[in-house]
């Protein structure tokens, strides 16, 4: 077995030191009874590196990955150009096989990284602060729905219409055990977000008011006036960015009154990967920082003097404050916050908001393309790179016809919302640095012709 | 036991030889010092109008509907060209000790060797190029990953069902929790109070808090168990149930497992097993057998994903037959006709009516899952049992070779499993367990959990892993040995320890104190 370095005679060596036997005697605290006896009847034995390696490309070989057909999904996940050297660095062993810094002293470098992380994700989102990453978009904003409860001491959330679905349902899930009260509902194909709807829903007992920007249909809400409602009843604002690259062309949240930011972190360094591992972005205001979430890295000295990073304000954290923690939190996405802050470095802050000019303009390309498509419109009046288009029939038979033609035209709302029959012609396309003027054509003549 | 390295230097030599002395001058003018490499951070190093990523002129201006929307100014993000980029990392890299340069101790946290070939499937593009909510026709490979490590999974602990989404192990057991409150929900009862060992993992009372129950402890045994008569005398019926880690955290296995699960299921309990020590028992013995109605799997330590400095992780939870109808969405399910699809929310009524929810956006870590079944096909039934006979075996022998000099808690009741547990008693007055931890470092190994379990007063937790080689444990037992003695010497050297790390002790006070979190360095604050 090609990953056992003990030996036969290793084996018999060290059970002598040891005063034992057999193996069998280092486990007799197993009661007899449901100790097995040999393997696992059923199951395949042990295999060869070329073998394992030809089962699994084979399963591989039974997707359609997105590099292989002209590609339009987004809804939370997008597919950006990944620079070679990203990878490269992310595999070397000594971040790829390092644990959590616990041991300061020899984990300066993922804590050097995390400390920079920590600083572009406040720019970006113009906030003061970030942490070092949660799971995910959908679990940091969770969390964050969690923190402004502690916060303003309120148990009443508002979730935009605009708010990604799944995220809505991970904030439910957790609040329908939590006892906090959550007011959702499903959007409306409408040109623009609800914005009155979302600050009459703002009343005494609101913690916060959830607003994903850009959201789900690809429609830029007024954060700015959704943030002085807010403040006006004593609610925070937790802005929602499932799309980072948008920031390098709209303004940020922070600047625009959010008091809490969140965020998918994939589409910086990340690959699709079907869903996982992604990132977690979470950002807040600096007098915030003790009711957050998840590590932190901090800056200190060591016994010389010289400028050092430790895990910091653990006190809020799990294995110390054990059933008073801020969260039950204990991994992050440390390698994927790595992924992010070596592309985010590459790309800088100019090589960010030119990348976003890029992708801006493709998705000005695909939609002004699949306007002249018989029977289908754009309903967004804005939109950064992902905008949504009404068909005349749903949108999920569209889509499964599509793929069959090999195009991967998009994510339908049917599949999002099932319940909401009225957002089921609805289609939600997304054009990046990687479409291109061919991939275009081929999507909007496809659906010439399944629409025909 | 190795002979001591006669060419280096080590602290018990004295300090006349250190190379810090002598005819070594003690800086240098560029800070580095050969291989030993200082880096700046690159706010520091980089430039606000660099990029080291060609990209194409935009085509069109932005939309005129966006008008009011725009960045006013570029996010201050400093760029770096790829040769700036790729140096910058691999020198910060050079400062972190790894599982690729030794053993890597950590008790409770399976710091095994992680295989190439897992990484190099994970970044197959037919996985690594998929979008989550592509038609399920076009990712059916995709699924039968997920299905068929969850068959690996079901078969290897005897459990009914398996939740694959939750991303880490802190998240799997919200799952496992979440299950057992919404199956005593559809019960019609408000059961409140969850019992957790004191010997548990931190993440045990701050999930179930977070799930809304009260937590009450369970004393340890003088042997380093679950005091079976305190928590039998606890049960009711406001009790919901128990959180159990087995093997234990003092790295011992719960013999009163079953009767333990008896008692709670008697009581009208649910029991929840932390399986974060399962590459003890994996192929040994099935959890199922225990009655266990649910357990976390954390694919990062039992089956080798990489910890990355820190994540991603993946908590799969296991589930009895009593909770898999509460079991989170989405999941695969699988037709005669060997295509599989996703139960999400379109199905999720029929399908699944009394799920407790999504717990996250998407299917789960399907990069981790790619790894751990590329890991588990690569050991089969009879690899994944030799795992955990040679991780017993090497941590036996870690205990065998330090009981003389460590006091060891529960040492003299008999075998360790995957880890072996010392205290701090043997240690003269002034020493710590925290000095033997920082005096690892000098030695070249990353230190062992310290300070945890909380039950256990100046607690080393070793686990070694079955990826150790007896001659690199025998090198890590000389180190450990040689630690023990020179704190018996009264070596104060050791209190001021690390030496030789990039970075000697740090003030965690003034982190915490003042906290800097954020480099502000060019904004004059």
């Amino acid at each position: 077995m090609r990953y056992l370095p003990l030996t036969q005679d290793n084996r018999t060596a060290m059970l002598g030191v040891i005063g034992a036997a057999t193996i069998d005697d280092l486990f007799v605290d197993v009661p007899a009874e449901a100790r097995l006896s040999g393997p696992i009847a059923g199951l395949p034995l042990h295999a060869s590196e070329m073998a394992v390696e030809r089962h699994m490309g084979a399963l591989a070989g039974q997707n359609l990955s997105a590099g292989a057909a002209p590609f339009f999904l987004g809804a939370g996940a997008y597919r950006h150009h990944i620079p070679a050297s990203v990878d490269h660095l992310i595999q070397r062993g000594e971040f790829l096989t390092a644990y959590t810094p616990y041991q300061p002293e020899i984990a300066q470098g993922t804590l050097q990284v995390l400390f920079e992380f920590q600083t572009q994700v406040a720019r970006l989102f113009g906030v003061e602060i970030a942490n070092a990453s949660m799971y995910d978009g959908s679990t940091a904003c969770w969390e964050a729905v969690a923190m402004a409860g502690r916060v303003t001491k309120r148990s009443r959330a508002v979730l935009c219409r605009g708010l990604h679905p799944h995220y809505a349902a991970t904030v439910a899930t957790m609040a329908k055990f939590t006892g906090d009260t959550i007011d959702y509902r499903t959007p409306k194909l409408e040109a623009e977000t609800d914005t009155a709807g979302v600050i009459a829903a703002i009343d005494d007992q609101t913690s916060c008011v959830v607003v994903q920007y850009p959201d789900i249909l690809g429609r830029i809400p007024d954060l700015a006036a959704i943030a002085e409602a807010a403040h006006a009843k004593g609610a925070l604002l937790v802005a929602v960015v499932t799309e980072p690259v948008a920031l390098g062309l709209l303004e940020a949240p922070g600047n625009l009154g959010a008091d809490i930011v969140v965020g998918e972190g994939q589409s910086i360094g990340v690959g699709l990967q079907f869903g996982g591992p992604y990132l977690g972005l979470f950002g807040c205001r600096e007098k915030f920082v003790r009711q957050m979430p998840g590590r932190l890295c901090g800056e200190t000295v060591d016994a010389e003097g010289k400028r050092g990073f430790v895990l910091t304000l653990s006190t809020r954290e799990q294995h110390i404050r054990r059933e008073k923690a801020t969260s039950n939190i204990c991994t992050n996405a440390g390698l994927c916050a790595l992924a992010f802050s070596v592309h985010m470095t590459l790309l800088g802050g100019t090589g960010l908001a030119k990348l976003a000019r890029v992708n801006h303009a493709r998705a000005q390309q695909a939609a002004q393309r699949l306007a002249q498509v018989p029977g289908v419109s754009v309903l967004n009046t804005a939109y950064f790179n992902e905008f949504t288009v009404v068909l005349p029939r749903d949108a999920r038979d569209v889509v499964r016809e599509l793929a069959e033609r090999k195009i991967l035209g998009g994510v339908s709302l049917g599949r999002l919302y099932p319940a909401a029959g009225e957002l089921a012609n609805g289609l939600l396309v997304t054009a990046t640095e990687t479409t291109t003027a061919e991939d275009i054509e081929a999507l909007a003549t496809a659906l010439e012709g399944v629409l025909a | 036991m190795t002979a001591p390295n006669t060419a280096g230097w080590r602290p018990e030599m004295g300090p006349a030889q250190h190379p810090d002395h002598e005819d070594a001058p003690r800086l240098t003018h560029s800070g580095d010092r050969a291989l030993m490499l200082e880096e700046a951070l690159i706010f520091e190093l980089g430039r606000f109008d660099a990029t080291g990523v060609d990209i194409d002129e935009p085509e069109l201006e932005p939309m005129s509907a966006l008008s009011g929307f725009l960045r006013q100014a570029a996010p201050a993000l400093p760029g770096l060209t790829e040769p700036e980029t790729v140096r910058h990392y691999t020198r910060l890299s050079r400062q972190n000790y790894a599982i690729d340069l030794g053993p890597f101790p950590l008790g409770s946290c399976t710091m095994k060797h992680n295989p190439r070939l897992n990484e190099k499937v994970a970044r197959m593009a037919g996985f690594a190029d998929i979008h989550p909510l592509q038609p399920v026709s076009t990712v059916q490979g995709g699924l039968k990953v997920i299905n068929e490590l969850a068959h690996w999974l079901i078969t290897l602990t005897g459990m009914q069902g398996v939740a694959m989404t939750p991303k880490a192990g802190a998240h799997g057991e919200l799952c496992g929790v979440l299950c057992i409150k919404a199956a005593i929900t559809a019960r019609g009862e408000d059961r409140t109070v969850m019992l957790v060992p004191e010997s548990a993992h931190g993440t045990n009372p701050a999930t179930a808090a977070f799930a809304g129950f009260s937590i009450e402890n369970i004393p340890a045994t003088a042997e380093g168990r679950v005091d079976f008569a305190a928590l039998t005398a606890r049960l009711g019926p406001d009790v919901a149930g128990v959180m159990i880690t087995n093997p234990n955290t003092c790295g011992l296995f719960e013999r009163d497992m079953k009767a333990i699960s008896d008692a709670v299921h008697a009581a009208g309990g649910y029991v929840y097993c932390d399986g974060a020590n399962f590459n003890a028992i994996v192929g040994k013995v099935r959890p199922g057998d225990l009655g266990i109605d649910a357990m976390h799997i954390n694919l990062h330590k039992t089956f080798s994903t990489p910890h990355g400095g820190g994540g991603p992780g993946s908590g799969p939870v296991v589930l009895s037959k009593a909770l898999c109808p509460y079991g989170p969405i989405p999941f695969t399910e699988l037709f005669e006709d060997g295509h599989l699809t996703l139960v999400e929310e379109e199905t999720a009524a029929t399908r699944q009516p009394h799920s407790f929810g999504r717990m996250a956006a998407f299917h789960g870590q399907m990069g981790m899952f790619t790894r751990a079944l590329t890991y588990i096909l690569s050991h089969g039934a009879d690899g994944l049992r030799q795992v955990a006979e040679d991780a017993v075996l090497n941590a036996n022998y870690v205990l065998r070779s330090l009981d003389d000099v460590l006091d060891a808690p529960f040492g003299a009741a008999g075998p360790c499993m995957h880890e072996a547990l010392f205290n701090d008693d043997n240690l003269p007055d002034g020493f710590s367990t925290l000095d033997i931890a920082k005096g690892l470092i000098d030695e070249g190994f990353h230190p062992m959990t310290v300070y945890f379990p909380l039950v256990v007063h100046g607690a080393m937790l070793i686990e070694p892993t079955e990826t150790e080689s007896k001659a690199g444990l025998d090198r890590f037992i000389g180190s450990m040995r040689s630690l023990a003695s020179r704190a018996k010497a009264g070596d104060t050297s050791l209190k001021s320890a690390p030496h030789f790390a990039p970075r000697r002790r740090l003030d965690e006070t003034q982190a915490a104190r003042r906290p800097v979190l954020a480099w502000r360095g060019d904004s004059g604050e």
